[in-house]
């Protein structure tokens, strides 16, 4: 074997973010030996950029609230298309969860009788979302993280993995570089664990971070699993759209769940417009009613009032704001207005500090003043690996994936606060059932020489190719590609149009070259991140593609209705030789049960 | 910089007025019912030696609290020790070394608190000092001095209200507000003391000043060069 | 298209560290990330730069702009003067990587060494219950971003070479939140007196001016820990008191503050 000594772990954890900390801390809780890798430094995963809350039926605000509801909310924003297996045991597990962070150290903020706070987002019924003014993520992250390094477990930080190895069929271990130095870098271990998040750098205007590669997804792909959903791209509402540098960086939901208002140019409150007949008569039905919610909140009573307009999910929301913009309806920089600015000036401040910092240092606009001008941005990945619900055990044996990069557990649309509880619900069972399945393997798998070879040799290539592209290139061009033609609206031309982009992005990545040293050298790392994301796009086009009808996040100009028999089927993507294959499959049935829990509504 | 020489003209002009300007030496500290905030509470000034400042007695309670003041520690780190003399720039060789507040005699600014409780005696003392003011000549008054006396009681008990120690002292110590009755009444004193901490470098000047204003206009009045207007009844 | 003149300190090791001049194009309300960006997009793909959220939300990309330490995402173009040339450099108190990236792997290494939360461990439902006011001096310290421009800054650790004998502005913040939670019965004082070297901070405030979360790291932070250790190591009526109720010695948590 070449030069590298492999480190030795029951338990890899690929990702440092909610999910990979929450898996690191079951597995060594369990008894495990537990290696975390990050490609970031710790405590900077996406999960700090988590702004709302954490979706939980703690019943602390809404008494009537319950896992049944949250169950519910979760199968209807995700139009159905859920793991109903996941939905459940998501809305069963979330509020022990949170609990268990508050053990932890995570100070939420309060309820007037001392508890844990929620606030209304959009789709949940009820007022569901524990929350720390407009940080939450970022108190779950240093929460998990803190926890985690007590429990001593061992964190690789900036290490990149670009390869899952294989012995016997079985997902032993990873490779990859440390990013420090750029040496390469070897794990072997007993089961893997995949938490690595999105793949929002495949498009040009994106609330995500630039660790967003799809990085979990091609690992898996490459090592023969199977993805699921990948059609399914959410787009959030409310992306600053001004000024450019900052185009896309996320505007909370939070601040429509403090009673935010969206208007167009005309001054029109247009979410009225768009509310989905079906969905109507959860609504308010007049300004009046919507402002009585915005009070009821704000003093902290219950009330009859019902929510306003702009608590739409957040799939119909995008589409309002895409479709008013395209109108000529827009505001002066392209997006439209959202307005916080007519509720006190203190509590706007107090909710929602990251927002009124962020606007004010980076556009120069006071939102206790003034509007905010917003527009959709992408901002999560409903798609994943193909996950089995109780495990989080992909299709690969030795292989799990938790958080962002599994699918399954959203559907077709995720609700605003589902990821965060998503993290910790499945990040635990992903590192139990990860520990538990080491334990029952004797030996340490053995790395094979070749594939260390074989992935080493790839890595060094860019460095030593004498002409070749220019990656910064290629991934501009992608990222023009997807947002043009893979974007909130799509078309079959469009899609067709967008593979064959794809495919000769591809041909040309093949022979990228990279200038200057390994050593945290951002050109190199963008090579294998490109790979990544060259799979990425081309499973969501194919996916999409496949699903000729429109439903939550997924919108085909071409096939504007929902079809019932799509319904019940889920697109998978799986390497088949070095082509990819696509294929519609059964999607999990409801139990009896849970359709009566759903049909309640 | 700028406050490095503002700071040492202070401490000069205070050293100087209520050291040597004595009767004695032909400056009274004391006039027309106005007493210097340098020697007040004014202790047996009969038993001293008339070279003997009785200011000597009192100063040194002031001096030791401003001294060890958070604020006034800041300060002159940065303008006298310059370390650091700003942020973000280097420092002298002299300091490669060196121990901070961990060792004496920096150790010792840890005793803030002893000069914050015995401050408040002179800081009374100039309370009374102000409001007897008013009584002059079995009449009563209102003189530029007065309010000069109140002015300065005011900053001064700003001053001592805003001090970093009694923050931690009347609630900041606690790490449960809201447990019973008592704490929840110490949290509204911490709320009040924290309200007054933010600007405790400003309150930190605005006394100093007063200190200085009141005593330069009572020695010019000692030394005949101006009058006391005054409303009196 | 207007045209901004950046001066970027490049090089693997602080000797032969260069500063090179780059001509970056400029739209409105760029900030100096934006800048560094281009130049890897247009003239230098291997210029190595961390960041990640470019939201001023993760604490990546940490660098001193024109010599003070700053969050190159936050920090705009239009902050300086035009037509004068801006200089970035990586933090000077860390060991550098290369170009604008450092070396923190200390911070993580002082990290680890403070005790974690410690709640009592059969404490039951009702027990975790708290109001508004009890947490919102460790809400704000919960803020932190963990950017480590206020290690950078702190002269402390920037000129005097105290890494082993001082935690910094940031772990000091931490700690602070941790001996404040209403219910955390951990005892770090004695920790804070010696192994995080409290002492060493002379309260010059530079890690609060440079704290791109506003956190008032002297005033809340470490002024306060400063008043608890005195408490129990310095205060003379407190100690003589103590040792007349026949209280605990210092190393012991004190006796309820009265």
């Amino acid at each position: 074997m070449a030069e590298v000594e492999p480190r030795s772990h029951d338990v890899l954890i690929i990702g440092a973010g909610g999910a990979g900390l929450r898996a690191a801390i079951a597995a060594s809780e369990a008894g495990a030996s537990v290696g975390l890798v990050c490609k970031s430094l710790l405590g900077k995963a996406h999960t700090v950029m988590a702004e709302g809350g954490i979706a939980a039926a703690l019943a602390h605000v809404a008494e009537r609230d319950s896992w049944q509801v949250h169950f519910r909310d979760t199968m209807v924003g995700g139009k159905l298309l859920n793991d109903p297996r996941m939905a459940e045991i998501h809305a069963r597990e979330a509020p022990q969860r949170v609990r268990e962070l508050e053990r932890w150290g995570a100070v939420f903020d309060r309820t007037r009788d001392g508890r844990i706070l929620q606030r209304p987002f959009g789709g949940h019924t009820h007022p569901r979302l524990a929350h720390v003014g407009d940080r939450t993520g970022l108190e779950m992250i240093r929460t998990l993280q803190d926890r985690a390094v007590a429990t001593g477990i061992a964190v690789y930080q900036e290490c990149t993995i670009t390869h899952l190895t294989t012995t016997d069929g079985r997902v032993s271990g990873a490779i990859g570089y440390w990013r420090a130095d750029g040496r390469p870098a070897a794990f072997q271990a007993k089961a893997v664990v995949l938490a690595t998040g999105g793949i929002g750098r495949i498009y040009e205007v994106t609330s995500n971070s630039w660790e967003y590669s799809g990085d979990g997804h091609a690992l898996a792909y490459l090592a023969g699993a199977e993805l699921i959903d990948m059609e399914f791209v959410q787009f959030h509402p409310t992306g600053m759209v001004w000024p450019p540098g900052v185009r896309g960086l996320l505007v909370t939901e939070a601040v429509r769940g403090e009673g935010g208002i969206l208007r167009n140019r005309l001054g029109e409150r247009f979410m009225w417009k768009y509310l989905p007949d079906a969905r109507r008569h959860e609504y308010a039905e007049t300004d009046d009613e919507a402002m009585r919610w915005v009070e009821a909140l704000t003093e902290g009573r219950q009330t009859d009032a019902r929510q306003p307009p702009e608590l739409s999910t957040r799939d119909n929301v995008s589409r309002a704001i895409y479709t008013e913009v395209k109108e000529g309806r827009g505001s002066p920089h392209g997006g439209v207005f959202l307005d916080i600015s007519y509720l006190p000036p203190d509590r706007v401040r107090r909710k929602l500090p990251s927002m009124y910092d962020q606007f004010t240092e980076l556009a120069d606009v006071d939102i206790t003043r003034v509007p905010m001008e917003v527009g959709p941005t992408q901002h999560y990945m409903m798609g994943g690996v193909r996950v089995q619900a109780e495990t989080g055990a992909t299709t690969r044996p030795g292989l799990y994936a938790a958080g962002e990069v599994a699918g399954g557990m959203h559907g077709a649309n995720r609700l605003g606060g589902n990821s965060l509880s998503d993290l910790l619900v499945f990040g635990q069972r992903a590192g139990v059932a990860a520990a538990r399945a080491a334990g029952a393997l004797r030996a340490m798998p053995a790395l094979s020489a070749s594939q260390v070879d074989d992935a080493l040799a790839e890595l060094e290539e860019p460095l030593v190719r004498g002409a070749g592209d220019d990656p910064y290139r290629i991934h501009q061009e992608l990222k023009a590609t997807m947002q043009s033609l893979v974007g909130i609206y799509r078309t079959e031309n469009d899609l067709d149009a967008a593979l064959a982009s794809i495919a000769e992005l591809r041909r040309r990545s093949e022979g990228v070259r990279v200038d200057g040293p390994r050593a945290f050298n951002p050109g190199w790392d963008l090579v294998f991140e490109l790979r990544n994301m060259l799979i990425v796009a081309e499973a969501v086009t194919l996916s999409a593609r496949m699903r000729t009808e429109s439903r939550g996040a997924h919108s085909r100009l071409d096939h504007v209705l929902s079809d019932p028999a799509w319904e019940h089927l889920n697109v998978v993507i799986c390497p088949d030789g070095l082509a990819m294959r696509v294929e519609g499959t059964p999607a999990v049935a409801l139990t009896d049960d849970q359709r009566t829990l759903v049909n309640k509504g | 910089m700028a406050i490095g020489l503002v700071f040492t003209g202070f401490i000069i002009y205070s050293l100087i007025s209520s050291l040597f300007w004595l009767p004695e030496f032909g400056v009274a500290y004391e006039v027309e019912g106005y007493l210097s905030p340098f020697f007040s509470p004014l202790i047996a000034p009969g038993l001293l030696p008339p070279w003997f400042s009785p200011a000597i007695l009192v100063l040194w309670i002031p001096l030791g609290f401003r001294t060890t003041c958070y604020y006034y520690r800041k300060a002159y780190y940065r303008a006298f020790f310059f370390d650091p003399p700003a942020c973000a720039v280097g420092e002298p060789w002299f300091h490669r070394r060196y121990a901070m507040e961990r060792k004496f005699p920096f150790i010792l600014q840890n005793l803030h608190r002893l000069f914050l409780y015995l401050a408040f005696i002179p800081l009374a003392f100039l309370w009374l000092d102000a409001f007897l003011s008013l009584r002059h000549h079995d009449g009563w008054r209102i003189g530029l001095g007065g309010v000069l006396l109140f002015v300065n009681a005011a900053l001064l008990s700003g001053y001592s209200l805003s001090c970093h120690s009694l923050r931690h002292l009347v609630g900041g110590g606690l790490d449960c507000f809201s447990c019973d009755a008592r704490t929840r009444a110490r949290h509204g004193l911490w709320q009040r003391v924290t309200g007054l901490n933010r600007n405790h470098a400003m309150w930190a000047w605005a006394s100093l000043a007063s200190v200085i204003a009141a005593d330069v206009y009572i020695r010019l009045l000692a030394i005949g060069l101006i009058g006391d207007p005054a409303l009196r009844f | 298209m207007a045209e901004t003149i950046l001066w970027v300190l490049r090089g693997s090791d602080r000797e032969s560290a260069r500063w090179i001049e780059y001509r970056v194009e400029t739209e409105e309300g760029m900030v100096v990330l934006d800048a560094l960006h281009w130049i890897q997009a247009n003239l230098a793909p291997d210029l190595a730069v961390r960041w990640n959220c470019k939201a001023a939300k993760c604490g990546s990309c940490s660098a001193e702009v024109n010599g003070r330490p700053r969050l190159l995402c936050k920090t705009r173009l239009s902050d300086f003067p035009e037509g004068e040339a801006i200089t970035v450099e990586p933090m000077r108190a860390f060991p550098l990587v290369r170009d604008l990236v450092t070396d923190v792997s200390w911070n993580y290494q002082v990290n680890a060494r403070i005790a974690p939360f410690a709640p009592p461990a059969d404490a039951p439902e009702e027990a975790w219950r708290w109001q508004q006011e009890d947490i919102e001096r460790i809400q704000e310290f919960r803020r932190c971003i963990e950017c480590f421009l206020c290690q950078d800054v702190c002269h402390v650790l920037r000129n005097h070479e105290t890494e082993n004998e001082f935690a910094g502005p940031r772990y000091l913040v931490r700690v602070a939140g941790l001996e404040m939670h209403p219910m955390d019965q951990g005892d770090r004082l004695a920790y804070l007196r010696t192994d995080a070297g409290a002492g060493y901070c002379n309260i010059t405030k530079c890690c609060t001016e440079v704290c791109p979360e506003h956190i008032r790291i002297t005033d809340n932070a470490i002024i306060p820990l400063k008043e608890r250790i005195a408490d129990r190591y310095y205060d003379p009526i407190r100690i003589a008191w103590r040792k007349l109720r026949g209280g605990s010695e210092p190393g012991e948590p004190p006796a309820p503050a009265s």
